[in-house]
């Protein structure tokens, strides 16, 4: 046998969509975790309900390292459609387990690779009868193999599987069952020759469990004090209005009288989904929606609207391959420059980029109160990767601030007001008092609208007038600089930096780590809002080559960028970009930043 | 001072001067509505004026000054009033459109508002004609009729109430702009059904469509108008004053307490049959002409809020206590 590769390694599961396999990834997933070893589990799943190839892979990293890698190590083969493009991708010096009734021969045949064959659909037919269950238990079956082979005990996938079925005594017992018959076929007829081990550890998982960004996102709605949500089923935010529907029943459900404290409405479009949650936030709800690119194309009208007529309403954006329906169930920062401007001419919007788990949770309550504070669309751009991915996450923290409802006149500030004006800039930071409808004053109505406007929310048409309230709009987005989430700041002190956001985040960080052992350090800022914090220009002024890296092919953050820094600094700033629908991984920042730095006038802009 | 049951003088219910064209039928519907909530004594408070865009839409300036008015994006204000009414379930919701707003770029919208039976009041204002575009067929124009240049509209029309009914509408009624003594009462009425009322007003466009070839101008609709009943507004605990001959009077209870009856006009008429409204819509338009009154009431019917059984206190009001999840019960969320 090699020199022994312990808990650092990648496992891929090909399988075929439709055949239960998520259920015993996830099993595997966590019987991995639970032995303290932190594990970054990708899905990369077709659009599709049944019969197109899916892959599953569990990186397993003991620095802990969260995306996704292009090392493909140990190799589950069950799906022969896709047999010899996986065997392909395996690493050399990397092991295949395979369904043994796949040949081996021709391009399937490699000489650096450890081959165990297991007779996965003979075994599942000898062992259960029921023929539609048979092709899940299968896949309980491998993992039986893989955890005989790598060192896991037969307790902790049992203990996985518990808490996979947990309300599901039977079916429970049926995959324990399975998964055993892969440990007796492993211990009695396969003889270990790969590398790969499993050990346990600890001190690296205390504390974590897992949970996916749409989930939390939703739990950030709960703890936010939505109320009124509206959504149109879209891959991948899908889940999240799930999600909160699933912690509404739970949590804003009356168990007596079974009256609720939230109303969620499946609506006809993203067209009227962003109209009810923008019809709620004006009489006073906290209102979101949850959608993809497709759907945020439909909402630009609607959102201008917002914008200008000055509504509160938050708007998830689980961001997916585009244009055009694209590759709806693959990932990309494709939305942020699109967002950041949606719906025609002086629209300006604030726009959060979470990047973990926490912050899906953070930043979604953060947007509730961004939104009573600046009253307007709030947009959170999260991803496929971050919002239906499993992540490896900290307890969620308890809120300890109260709602921030913003300016609103209630009747007794109507009292003691001679005259009011909806966009008046009282405060002289662009941000007007508003009141709600339902109001017992009869001087507290106002007609909201998205033609022209004056103080007064009067109709006008005047020059003065419209000008006046774009630059009040400007002024607005201005003082939000500051309220957003601001940047942050890893390293110090190094001519060369990077600068990135949301998701590619985890690949920035094992980039620096890889550079850093190539004996170039790096300083990074991680931007985690739109508008640009002022600290962003202060950041690129204090570096000789700052790498915006991000998973689009047009750079539209660099962009946003190069518009909004001072001239003299965007020389400074260079662009890497990845957009093939998978997740950013090291390499890809990696290879293109040392070329950049070795060829410096190849990527001179 | 003469003032309404809320003890509020009529002036409170008036709004801006309006803008649109001098003869305007959208000017009467305004002065109707003016009557109609005054005398019904709403609350100005609680009234959430909505309109999307086109001349309609502009109306909600030009009545109850001191309401919250929300004009949204053009055909999208049935969901914006979806949402305002799930925020604050004690509003009266009143949205005002037109037939372009409506029947074309919001028909899907109107469709799904029926379909949610959305607590509200929808007026269509309906002259089957864009106006602030200057002059264009709008879906509800009948086949045959022609613009003001001769042009004739090809394509089969759009009937407000007749989709209404198909959708599983709550109220519908179908009604003209200078009809004061049928449109006041029947606008009461959708003030007191909970559920969505649909009201398809006939309002003729002087300046785009009053001319000879046009099925909406004041003549044709004066000549060709059916009106199937009469409708009278009691409110609850009223008593009933005026004698009705036995089996002239067919009498709907609506869910505030309140009533309306309906006298039988050309024949007689079941405001309860769903089948015998699409019959009637179907048959005048075959002659060429068309019904006003109560076209079909279904009342007690749930509307959105209940069916999704929202807490009666507002939901814009409910306050961290109400909506987080307890301290207690938040660590089980986090185990793997």
């Amino acid at each position: 046998m090699q020199q022994r590769v312990t808990n650092d390694f990648t496992i891929r599961v090909a399988t075929v969509n439709g055949s239960g396999s998520q259920s015993s990834n996830l099993v595997l997933t966590n019987a991995i975790f639970r032995l303290g070893i932190p594990v970054a589990p990708k899905n990369v799943f077709p659009s599709n309900i049944e019969g197109l190839p899916t892959w599953f892979d569990v990186r397993i990293s003991s620095r802990g390292y969260q995306c996704r890698t292009r090392d493909v190590d140990v190799l589950v083969a069950l799906n022969p459609a896709t047999w010899r493009t996986d065997i392909a991708g395996v690493k050399a010096g990397g092991a295949v387990i395979h369904e043994a009734s796949y040949p081996i021969a021709g391009e399937s045949q490699r000489g650096d690779v450890v081959y165990y064959a297991v007779p996965f659909n003979e075994l599942a037919k000898a062992n259960f009868s029921d023929g539609a269950l048979r092709k899940y238990l299968l896949n309980m079956i491998y993992v039986g193999i893989v955890g005989e082979l790598l060192g896991i005990s037969e307790a902790d996938v049992e203990a996985a599987i518990a808490a996979q079925f947990k309300r599901k005594a039977k079916a429970a017992a049926t995959n324990v069952e399975a998964a055993r018959i892969g440990y007796t076929y492993a211990r009695e007829q396969l003889t270990k020759t790969d590398r790969f081990t499993l050990e346990r550890i600890t001190g690296k998982t205390d504390g974590l469990s897992f949970m996916d960004g749409n989930r939390a996102a939703a739990l950030g709605c709960i703890m936010g004090g939505c109320t009124v949500a509206a959504w149109y089923p879209i891959t991948p935010s899908s889940s999240l209005c799930e999600s909160f529907i699933s912690l509404a029943d739970k949590y804003r459900t009356d168990s007596q009288t079974g009256e609720r404290r939230v109303a969620i409405v499946q609506a006809e479009d993203e067209l009227a989904a962003i109209g009810m949650v923008l019809g709620a936030g004006w009489a006073g709800a906290r209102a979101m929606t949850s959608t993809s690119g497709p759907g945020i194309s439909l909402m630009a009208e609607w959102a201008g609207y917002g914008y200008y007529a000055e509504v509160p309403a938050v708007i998830f954006d689980v961001q997916r391959a585009g244009p055009s329906t694209g590759l709806p169930t693959r990932t990309m920062q494709g939305d942020v420059s699109f967002a950041y401007t949606l719906s025609h001419g002086d629209t300006k919007h604030i726009v959060l980029l979470p990047a973990t788990v926490q912050e899906a949770y953070t930043m979604a309550m953060d947007a509730f109160d961004l939104a009573d504070r600046f009253q307007t669309p709030i947009f959170v751009l999260s991803d496929l990767d971050l919002g239906m991915n499993p992540w490896m996450t900290q307890a969620l923290p308890y809120p300890r601030r109260p709602f921030d409802r913003g300016k609103v006149l209630r009747e007794k500030d109507l009292d003691k007001l001679e005259k009011w004006g909806r966009y008046r800039d009282v405060d002289k930071d662009g941000v007007p008092y508003r009141t709600l409808p339902g109001t017992n004053h009869a001087r507290a109505g106002y007609f909201t609208r998205g033609t022209g406007h004056d103080e007064e929310a009067r109709y006008s048409e005047l020059p003065d007038v419209w000008q006046r309230n774009l630059d009040r709009l400007i002024k607005k987005h201005e003082t939000a600089r500051l309220a957003v989430p601001q940047p942050l700041v890893e390293g110090h002190g190094h001519p060369l930096a990077i600068l990135a956001y949301g998701t590619t985040h985890h690949a920035v960080t094992e980039a620096r780590d890889i550079l850093e052992r190539l004996g170039i350090e790096t300083d990074y800022m991680r931007v985690r809002a739109l508008p640009f914090s002022p600290d962003v220009a202060a950041f690129v002024a204090r570096h000789e080559r700052v790498y915006v890296v991000e998973q689009n092919r047009d750079g539209q953050l660099y962009g946003l960028l190069r518009v909004e820094l001072p001239d003299h600094l965007i020389s400074r700033i260079h662009s890497i970009r990845h957009y093939n629908g998978v997740p950013i991984d090291a390499h890809a920042i990696v290879d293109p930043l040392l070329q950049a730095e070795r060829e410096p006038a190849v990527v001179a802009e | 001072m003469t003032v309404n049951l809320i003890g509020l003088s009529r002036d409170v219910y008036k709004g801006l001067p309006t803008t649109l064209c001098a003869g305007c039928g959208h000017n009467s519907i305004t002065n109707h509505l003016i009557k109609a909530l005054y005398e019904f004594g709403v609350t100005p408070h609680l009234l959430a004026k909505m309109s999307g865009i086109g001349c309609s839409s502009k109306t909600p300036a030009y009545f109850v000054e001191q309401a919250h008015g929300f004009n949204g994006v053009h055909g999208r204000m049935p969901s914006a009033a979806t949402g305002a009414k799930l925020a604050n379930r004690d509003l009266l919701v009143l949205g005002i459109s037109g037939d372009g707003d409506t029947a074309s770029i919001g028909l899907g919208q109107y469709a799904h508002m029926i379909r949610r039976n959305v607590d509200c009041v929808y007026i269509v204002e309906n002259n089957g004609v864009y106006g602030l575009t200057k002059g264009q067929f709008s879906a509800t124009a009948d086949q045959g009729s022609t613009l003001k240049n001769g042009t004739p509209n090809e394509y089969s029309t759009i009937d407000i109430c007749g989709l209404a009914i198909e959708l599983g509408a709550t109220f519908v009624a179908r009604s003209f702009s200078g009809d004061g003594k049928q449109l006041v009462p029947l606008l009461q009425a959708a003030f007191a059904h909970r559920g969505t009322s649909i009201l398809d007003i006939i309002s003729p466009c002087v300046t785009f469509n009053d001319h000879e070839g046009s099925t909406k101008s004041y003549a044709y609709v004066k000549d060709h108008e059916v009106t199937i009943n009469a409708p009278d507004f009691i409110r609850p605990r009223e008593e009933i004053t005026v004698d009705y001959e036995p089996g002239t009077v067919q009498e709907i209870a609506l869910e505030d307490g309140s009533r309306v009856l309906l006298r039988k006009v050309d024949r007689d008429y079941d405001a309860t049959s769903r089948i015998d409204a699409l019959s009637l819509i179907h048959e005048t338009r075959r002659d060429g002409e068309f019904v006003t009154g109560l076209l079909y009431a279904d009342t007690g019917v749930p509307d959105l809020n209940e069916r999704e059984k929202l807490v009666q206190k507002p939901l814009k009001d409910l306050k961290e206590d109400e909506l987080r999840i307890p301290r207690t019960e938040w660590d089980a969320l986090f185990t793997t």
